[in-house]
């Protein structure tokens, strides 16, 4: 199992690096020259020459990259001119918040999308089946932020339940039950694209299943259909769910853009979007490889959790 | 039936092919109508309401009129989706192509840069994309077209192995055309269909995602406004004036909702196992239909099957699996059913307590009385609790049939406690003493392994404990030896009968081997096409078979286990069961066929000596025999 573990880390190095290359090549396709691109038309060209200096642009890319490489190793990610603050803290303050936002979510349509999609198998073509069919194809069809608009309009303004936006509280207490009032709206919205996809991919991983023989067998056995279903068929469905639960923790993950953003949510997602809007373009940089990065060690982590669960693959 | 004719019966998918052509229609007529001036503005007439004078869908915050910009935008909307996605599929497509038809090293290189695209969250990628390229919507539009790449670069350079190693390809190879040309006139043909299927699955996204791009800010850049950014332009007038939120965000939710219906039905008409029914769950018992009155009891077997007729209805078509069967098995007997594949004889196994996958199984008529209480028919409660409690199954292949994800002991330890609430402790104590008594060496070791952990008859020996656990009365077991090796067969038959005579079971065994039916069974069944040809103790029969095709059968299995095999020495082929024709349904492949055999209903014909054959002409007169 060690050896197994150690095997998998060592194979996430190499997709790392390739997600390294692949931000820095898209970053150096900046049309024209970035430091005017940042300071603007009204820049003189003795700042524009020191900002080139400063982020080394003068350099040939090949050695600008394994700079750049370099020092984000050391943690250093380059200091954010429009924030005027170190990337890196300002990108692991506003991942907690997206972590606690997204995590949320991916708890939610982990365990609402499997639920669904199973009683949908087990209903096939009932009502029960119907109904979820159809919230599976608003849930996909329905874009978040305007979702999120129309709960903020019904569950916020109209109902008070919730709060309109923000992680918390402007006055008063940051604790637990205000933290849970404020993310619950945008923790759903968020939810509901991945809910309807992991939804449908679980039904038909469960009809999948559920033709198989060791099902039968367990018919056979006597074993109640309930347990049929949840036991024998869903924990033989979990093994082709499971990867699909890593690509959407990546949509969540991402999606959150668009929630923090209608929601006013102090995430990573809001600050991308700033930073573009800006120009800021080592915080967008900074901001991309780090949170891909913490997706591929999501990824391992669910692949390692797929081993434990399937005695069939070899550790 | 043909792709549209699937595509219209499918309600849903017509809908939203319907409404998406109106769209589409609307969206390229739109110049032609007399509608205001998307971009005017008019800041007396600000946040005008829905049917206010006028204006149809009311005004935005600079008082221009909306229903002109949803029409324009929806027209900006759908020509950027499109466009990324035709993009996309052509890039990737390309891409796909490339990797799929010279293979090796290329591929090697081209997967690995896409599996890296992959790797990334998808929006965060088009995100940096727009980021590096500054925002506007062209921009917006190669982003999303770029991150799709990847998704269509894998699918379709699947498709294209699978065809570069045809013989087609190859054939066009040797013939020395050039590899554009085989591309071009070979591949790209086979290919369009996935292409097709790829993009009616991702248009949707891809105008969610363009639309989200301009609704951040990142898109389309004022005053030119597409959904997405009419969305998040009047997002900070949401609380007071939502209409001008709604009418926007509406319109993308019934464009993507009428997009992602046509895919689905795009998709489910050209999948071939929604078609077949394949992907259909069978029910927790075998749907019951009877269209013949219940047939009353007779015997004091412990399990009879009378007039049992079971088909197979999918797609209009009615498969006539069991066409009227009538067995029994007295306690601590042994029956064996005997035929080829295909002659109803699982079936007729699995009818019994309702085994058979339903959609597509019906039991159409019959009865199965198990002591005294009829089981076709009976509720699902009643025939579970006799599942495995009283009535056990053994299947062919331990393999597929035991959970590969439990170990064995969980699987022994459920069965058990399913019919006997027991601490597990004492569940576990009893399946040690179950694999034991099959002659499983280290029981208690071999309890904590799975099932892909064992040797073929080391499973075969745990699905026979199995059936074991809650001593049933009847064991049915369905071609429990067919795959394994010939001495592995003969271990198993030897610990069945051992087990039969020890726990007096009762045992329905099901096979295609006579060898097999010698060594266990008292009494034999043969089957053909659906029915029972001839029946009687199994000494009786194998010395003096009276049916020509149990003569057939016989002579073709000169030893134990060779079965299989030799088999295909009858000539012809078991006739399909949906069209039996009338008269003997063996009378195609039957030596002494004649006039007589081919019509009206030839009758099972009992005699004293308990034997029965369904034949007009058999190889001797079972009468005789008894003299
Ligand atoms: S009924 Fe006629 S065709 Fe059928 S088995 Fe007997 S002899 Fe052959």
């Amino acid at each position: 199992m060690a050896d197994y573990i150690l095997k998998r880390l060592v194979s996430a190095i190499p997709v790392l690096l390739g997600i390294s290359i692949i931000v820095f090549l898209i970053m150096a396709m900046i049309p024209g020259d970035p430091a005017m691109a940042i300071l603007g038309s009204y820049a003189t060209p003795e700042n524009v020459e020191k900002l080139n200096r400063d982020l080394g642009l003068d350099k040939p890319l090949v050695q600008r990259y394994f700079i750049w490489l370099g020092n984000m190793l050391q943690g250093d990610f380059g200091r954010s001119f429009s924030l005027n603050r170190a990337v890196l803290h300002e990108v692991l303050e506003r991942f907690n918040a997206t972590l606690v936002l997204a995590g949320t979510s991916f708890v939610i349509c982990s365990v609402l999308g499997v639920a669904a999609g199973t009683v949908s198998a087990a209903r096939q073509y009932g009502l029960a089946d119907k109904a979820i069919t159809f919230a599976v194809l608003l849930g996909i069809s329905i874009p978040s932020f305007f979702l999120g608009m129309m709960m903020i309009l019904v569950f916020a303004v109209n109902l008070r339940w919730f709060p309109v936006s923000g992680m918390w509280p402007i006055y008063g207490e940051r604790d637990l039950p205000s933290l849970i009032s404020h993310l619950t709206l945008p923790a759903m919205v968020l939810a509901a694209v991945a809910t309807g996809v992991i939804a449908r991919l679980s039904r038909s991983a469960m009809l999948e299943v559920l033709r198989q023989d060791f099902i039968r067998t367990a018919r056979a056995k006597g074993v109640h259909e309930r347990s049929v279903i949840w036991r024998h068929a869903l924990r033989a469905a979990m093994v082709s769910i499971i990867p699909v639960l890593g690509v959407q923790a990546g949509f969540v993950l991402s999606g959150a853009v668009y929630v923090e953003i209608v929601f006013q949510w102090p995430g990573v997602g809001r600050m991308l979007v700033d930073a573009i809007l800006k120009r800021d373009i080592l915080l967008v940089q900074g901001g991309v490889v780090f949170v891909a990065a913490c997706y591929v060690m999501f990824n391992l982590a669910v692949d390692l959790a797929q081993s434990l669960l399937d005695p069939r693959i070899k550790t | 039936m043909s792709f549209l004719g699937l595509l219209v019966r499918n309600r849903l998918a017509f809908a939203g092919l319907v409404v998406m052509l109106v769209i589409v229609v609307l969206a390229l007529v739109t110049p032609l109508l007399p509608l205001a001036d998307p971009d005017v503005t008019d800041t007396a007439n600000r946040f005008k309401r829905p049917f206010a004078a006028s204006v149809i869908l009311g005004t935005d915050h600079l008082g221009r009129d909306l229903l002109s910009r949803l029409l324009w935008g929806v027209r900006l909307s759908l020509a950027v989706g499109f466009a990324s996605a035709l993009i996309a599929a052509a890039i990737g497509a390309a891409i796909g192509i490339i990797a799929g038809f010279y293979g090796g090293r290329t591929d090697n290189v081209i997967m690995r840069g896409v599996d890296m695209l992959m790797a990334f969250p998808y929006i965060l990628l088009a995100l940096a994309i727009v980021a590096s390229l500054g925002p506007g919507l062209i921009n917006a539009l190669i982003a999303v077209a770029a991150v799709n790449i990847p998704f269509f670069a894998r699918n379709i350079r699947g498709v294209t192995v699978s065809i570069a190693h045809t013989e087609f390809v190859d054939a066009a190879r040797l013939s020395g055309m050039g590899d554009a040309r085989i591309i071009l006139t070979e591949i790209l043909p086979n290919v369009v269909p996935v292409i097709v299927i790829a993009m009616s699955t991702t248009v949707g996204w891809m105008i969610l995602e363009t639309a989200g791009l301009s609704f951040l800010g990142l898109g389309s850049q004022p005053p030119q406004a597409d959904l997405g950014s009419m969305l998040g332009e009047a997002r900070s007038a949401l609380i007071t004036n939502p209409h001008t939120s709604i009418v926007p965000g509406a319109m993308i939710l019934v464009i993507v909702m009428s997009i992602n219906l046509l895919g689905d039905g795009v998709r489910d008409a050209l999948d071939p196992r929604l078609r077949s029914g394949a992907l259909s769950r069978p029910m927790p018992s075998t749907l019951v239909r009877r269209e013949e009155p219940v047939p009353a009891k007779e015997t004091s077997a412990l399990l009879a099957l009378s007039g049992l007729k079971t088909q197979f209805h999918s797609n209009g078509r009615i498969h006539k699996a069991v066409g009227g069967v009538d067995l029994y098995v007295r306690p601590g007997e042994c029956v064996g059913v005997v035929g080829e594949s295909g002659s109803g004889k699982s079936v007729t196994a699995l009818s019994v307590m309702g085994l058979v996958a339903s959609p597509p199984g019906v039991i159409t008529a019959g009865a199965a009385h198990f002591s005294g209480q009829d089981l076709i028919g009976a509720n699902y409660e009643t025939l579970r609790r006799l599942r495995g409690d009283r009535v056990a199954y053994i299947f062919q292949d331990p393999l597929t049939a035991l959970h590969p994800l439990y170990t064995v002991g969980a699987q022994l330890v459920e069965a058990i406690r399913v019919h006997h609430a027991m601490p597990r402790a004492k569940a576990r104590e009893h399946a040690v003493e179950l694999l034991e008594s099959v002659r499983i060496p280290n029981a208690e070791e071999r309890l904590d392994g799975y099932p892909h952990e064992l040797s073929g008859g080391m499973r075969q020996r745990v699905g026979i404990a199995m059936a074991l656990a809650n001593d049933p009365e009847l064991i049915i077991a369905d071609e429990p030896t067919t795959s394994l090796d010939v001495t592995v067969q003969a271990q198993i038959l030897s610990l069945l009968s051992e087990l039969q005579r020890e726990r007096g079971l009762a045992i329905i065994f099901i096979t295609h081997d006579f060898g097999v039916v010698a060594q266990l069974c008292n009494r034999v069944a043969v089957m053909y096409a659906g029915r029972i040809v001839e029946e009687g103790p199994t000494d009786a029969i194998l010395n003096a078979p009276a049916h020509p095709y149990t003569a057939r059968l016989m002579a073709c299995v000169p030893e134990l286990g060779r079965g299989r095999h030799r088999l295909a020495a009858i000539p012809g082929l078991p006739p399909v069961l949906d069209g039996l024709p009338e008269g003997c349904a063996f009378a195609e492949r039957c030596h002494k066929a004649k006039e007589a055999c081919r019509t009206g209903e030839i009758a099972l014909t009992a005699n004293a000596v308990q034997r029965a054959v369904r034949c007009i002409d058999p190889e001797f007169r079972t009468a005789d025999a008894a003299r």
